[in-house]
């Protein structure tokens, strides 16, 4: 593999869960020196997620925690005990980027925070994430991601009008915050080449995904209308929507922007009778009667399966896609075109898929070339090699935990 | 007062993009760089989306314009044209990133593509946002917010079970996301540019874009082989033998929904958190029968049957039937309950968290009369704080600015080029 952005870079990973540790996974997977920080006695919550392994919990068997700690190195240390405190205060001073995403107030009290890291290190570039910032009434909230879904009004945007709001799977605010907060990494490190300084950077992910839905807070804030849900409908266009097609559970999205557009959506279907009648033949009649107009749609894109039916749209130029899960997404002959998912051999896991970023780099592509490590993986490499003790030191430290070495309750799969 | 310096001053990029990729240059005019968003003569199609400022159907009335293009200046340049595409070139002359959205094939068609410019600008970033990337067997399959949704895996994933998979609410997220990771692949290739003075291309797909938000379920696919599907407001964990694991997380109260997670086992928040409902509940007689249930021990979400996590989700859930949204976030922010109300838009303008992180901005909008309230920074910095540093252009509005003043061209020049479609 040729050059890597970040060669040299160092980077001291503090950060848990998904939006702190995918700042890290991105900078190693393009070359900096990422070590994450963790301990027994408090697990990333990741470690106790789905999928295990063959199905079996265990610290190490979860493939969620590994999907967001490639090319990173591991290392476990007590931070509670002032031993654990000095070493990483080390950590500290050799980093160039420091990340951390616990409850504001969690670094202060051990020592940790930005003030005791500039100390050590003037110029670190120090990143703190967390759910809903370090100030206000709800500073102290423990939620995860879905429940900055509910606080950002997606639950409630999204599904049907005449159901309940929906639980969106992935805590949404994990894939928009980490992209804002990189940006800002390393625009900190260039301006640190410049100056000479390091800074703070801080952020709440309520505000990110806040942030993510600008046209609809505009809305409210001019025309005072709120969203509501809408299912699949669209303000504007018409036909839009998922219908049902051969097989079990099987579905295609199609969604006609233009006359155009819908005049080539005819032609695929056939022109029948119905697309001349006073009903469809306009945006706004079909806007008017969409349910019939999606019923139609369905009653033909069944005959077909979803994939036949996005080939047809796509080919006559309408934008249409299957509806696909994650087999599909496995098998996916663009993805697999862009080498999108990367397989890896996990200690503890065995082989599998990892993603890449959503982008190409043309001269320094990405290198995506160690699975997750196990807790601890690293021990002997970073504290020797990095961060310069000797094996009496590390004898110690095993000897008094703050080397931690197990987790010493029976592993019980959180869900 | 002293000024503030940004954290991208010094960047300037050129957009080019249409809705696909316009958050993109928006991300980073708002950390500071200098954005030149370039329109066809007569205005971006992109002004044509709405929701409209009073319900006004005008291109230079579109909130969803509004909201992609604060921190940008505006003119128009006919790219298609000879003399467009000279003029375009002698600003790529004096840019860092160029950030297009067009068709795979269409800059280099019009001379303008990545090897074009690099001959005379070697360091020249070059991002393309596309839905699924420049090359492959899908490169030039056309595909909108929904089609998104759907091929990157999102769809797939929400909504309630029996009925058709739906795409998030809040549209177009697909676009925001791809948006969002050009800035980022942009950003990489930048700082790459100012240590070695290299250029490159940066290939963004929409589709990857979804698919990265995706959390664990491809992963869950490829260790268990069970394939997610939208399960209306229930939460699900897979265990092959048993069959999946259904816990309802969007849960009725008194006055609407909350999220509520509830259960146990090694993740100390969850167990916490539930310790914290039952014994909130057990004061008020609720949930009695789970007075003295150690959840960090005998919660195993691996073993658990549904028959005993619907009991003990039913038992506190009569609880929660009894209280306001107001009251139970209140008491999940002072007792460490992972909970959260349902919200409306209308409530998170009410919010007293963002109210006191000053998170709302106020833009003013000379031209309508009016000032609007755009959200804030996504992150804080003190130093270099982010901000909107103006409105989204109107047409053209900054032509006289960019032409006359950067590239030496007189009110007459302009007046002809106006004439013969240029700008």
């Amino acid at each position: 593999m040729g050059k890597q952005i970040f060669e040299g870079l160092k980077v001291a990973d503090f950060s848990w869960l998904a939006a702190g540790p995918q700042v890290g996974r991105e900078l190693a997977e393009h070359g900096a020196t990422v070590i994450r920080v963790e301990s027994h006695i408090r697990l990333d919550a990741l470690r106790t997620f789905q999928p295990y392994k063959d199905a079996k919990p265990g610290v190490d068997r979860s493939a969620f925690y590994a999907e967001y700690n490639t090319n990173k190195l591991n290392i476990a240390l007590d931070l509670t005990k002032p031993k654990g405190k000095e070493v990483a205060l080390k950590l500290v001073k050799w980093a160039d980027v420091f990340t951390e995403s616990m409850t504001p107030g969690s670094m202060a009290v051990m020592g940790l925070d930005y003030e005791s890291c500039r100390k050590v290190n003037p110029g670190i570039i120090y990143l703190s994430t967390s759910m809903q910032g370090e100030n206000g009434p709800a500073t102290l909230f423990k939620g995860v991601g879905h429940h900055i879904n509910a606080l950002a009004g997606y639950c409630s945007s999204t599904g049907w009008p005449n159901s309940d709001p929906t639980m969106i799977f992935p805590a949404y605010s994990d894939f928009i915050a980490p992209w804002y907060s990189l940006i800002a990494v390393m625009g900190a490190l260039l301006r640190r080449r410049k100056t000479g300084q390091g800074m703070r950077i801080e952020q709440s992910q309520l505000e990110c995904e806040i942030a993510f839905m600008g046209p609809h807070l505009l809305n409210w804030a001019v025309n005072g209308r709120d969203l509501g849900r809408r299912g699949n409908r669209d303000f504007y266009m018409s036909p839009h929507g998922v219908y049902p097609c051969r097989g079990t559970d099987r579905w295609v999205a199609i969604a006609v922007q233009n006359e155009d557009q819908w005049q080539w959506f005819c032609d695929v279907i056939g022109n029948p009778d119905w697309t001349r009648d006073a009903k469809f033949a306009t945006v706004v009649g079909r806007k008017q009667n969409e349910d019939e107009l999606d019923k139609l749609i369905g009653e033909w894109t069944k005959a077909f399966t979803a994939e036949q039916a996005m080939t047809m749209m796509q080919e006559s130029g309408v934008p249409a896609g299957v509806v696909q899960n994650c087999e599909d997404l496995l098998n996916d002959p663009q993805m697999k075109h862009r080498q999108h998912y990367r397989v890896l051999n996990h200690a503890a896991i065995g082989p599998h898929s990892y993603h890449a970023p959503a982008y190409r780099l043309s001269e320094t592509p990405c290198d995506i070339k160690r699975a997750s490590p196990t807790l601890g993986q690293d021990n002997e490499y970073v504290y020797k090699e990095i961060l310069g003790l000797t094996d009496d030191d590390i004898g110690d430290m095993l000897a008094e935990g703050v080397i931690t070495t197990e987790y010493d309750a029976p592993f019980k799969a959180s869900s | 007062m002293t000024k503030h310096h940004t954290l991208l001053e010094g960047m300037r990029v050129l957009d080019l993009t249409d809705e696909k990729g316009l958050l993109c240059s928006k991300v980073l005019g708002d950390y500071g760089a200098d954005v030149i968003k370039i329109e066809k003569p007569g205005g971006d199609p992109a002004r044509n989306i709405g929701p409209f400022y009073k319900d006004i159907p005008d291109p230079e009335k579109s909130l969803f314009w509004f909201a992609t293009n604060t921190s940008k200046r505006g003119i128009t340049l006919n790219l298609e044209v000879h003399d467009g595409q000279e003029f375009f070139k002698r600003l790529v002359s004096k840019a860092d990133i160029v950030v297009e959205s067009f068709e795979p094939g269409y800059m280099d068609c019009i001379g303008l593509g990545y090897p074009d410019l690099k001959k005379f600008k070697s360091d020249i970033v070059f991002t393309s946002i596309t839905p699924f990337g420049q090359t492959g067997p899908y490169a030039h399959y056309q595909a909108t917010d929904l089609v998104g949704a759907a091929m990157g895996g999102l769809a797939r994933i929400l909504g309630d079970l029996g009925r058709p998979p739906v795409r998030l609410g809040p549209d177009p997220q697909s676009h925001f996301q791809a948006g969002l990771q050009g800035a980022l692949g942009s950003m990489m290739a930048y700082y790459h540019k100012e240590m070695t003075g290299e250029g490159q291309h940066v290939d963004v797909s929409m589709q990857e874009a979804v698919e990265l938000t995706l959390m664990n379920v491809v992963e869950i696919f490829d260790l268990l082989k069970a394939n997610m599907v939208g399960l209306g407001q229930y939460f699900v964990t897979v265990r092959p033998d048993l069959g999946p694991l259904l816990s309802r997380t969007i849960v009725p109260c008194k006055d609407g929904y909350v999220t509520f997670m509830f259960g146990g086992g090694a993740f100390s928040g969850g167990s916490q958190s539930s310790r914290a409902a039952v014994d909130w509940a057990n004061t008020e007689g609720y949930a009695l029968d789970l007075k003295d249930f150690d959840f960090p021990t005998m919660w195993d979400g691996s073993t658990i049957t549904q028959q005993e996590s619907d009991a003990r989700n039913a038992s506190i859930d009569k609880f929660l039937l009894t209280k306001t949204k107001a009251e139970l976030y209140e008491a999940a922010v002072k007792k460490g309950l992972l909970l959260a109300p349902c919200n409306t838009i209308e409530d998170i303008f009410k919010s007293p968290q963002l109210k006191a992180r000053e998170f709302w901005e106020t833009v003013e909008h000379p031209e309508l009369g009016d000032t609007i309230t755009y959200p804030g920074a996504p992150v804080k910095m003190k130093e270099t704080p982010w901000k909107i540093h103006r409105r989204a252009p109107l047409i053209g509005e900054h032509n006289e600015e960019v032409y006359e003043k950067e590239l030496g061209l007189s009110k007459e020049d302009l007046a002809v080029l106006k004439a013969n479609g240029v700008v």
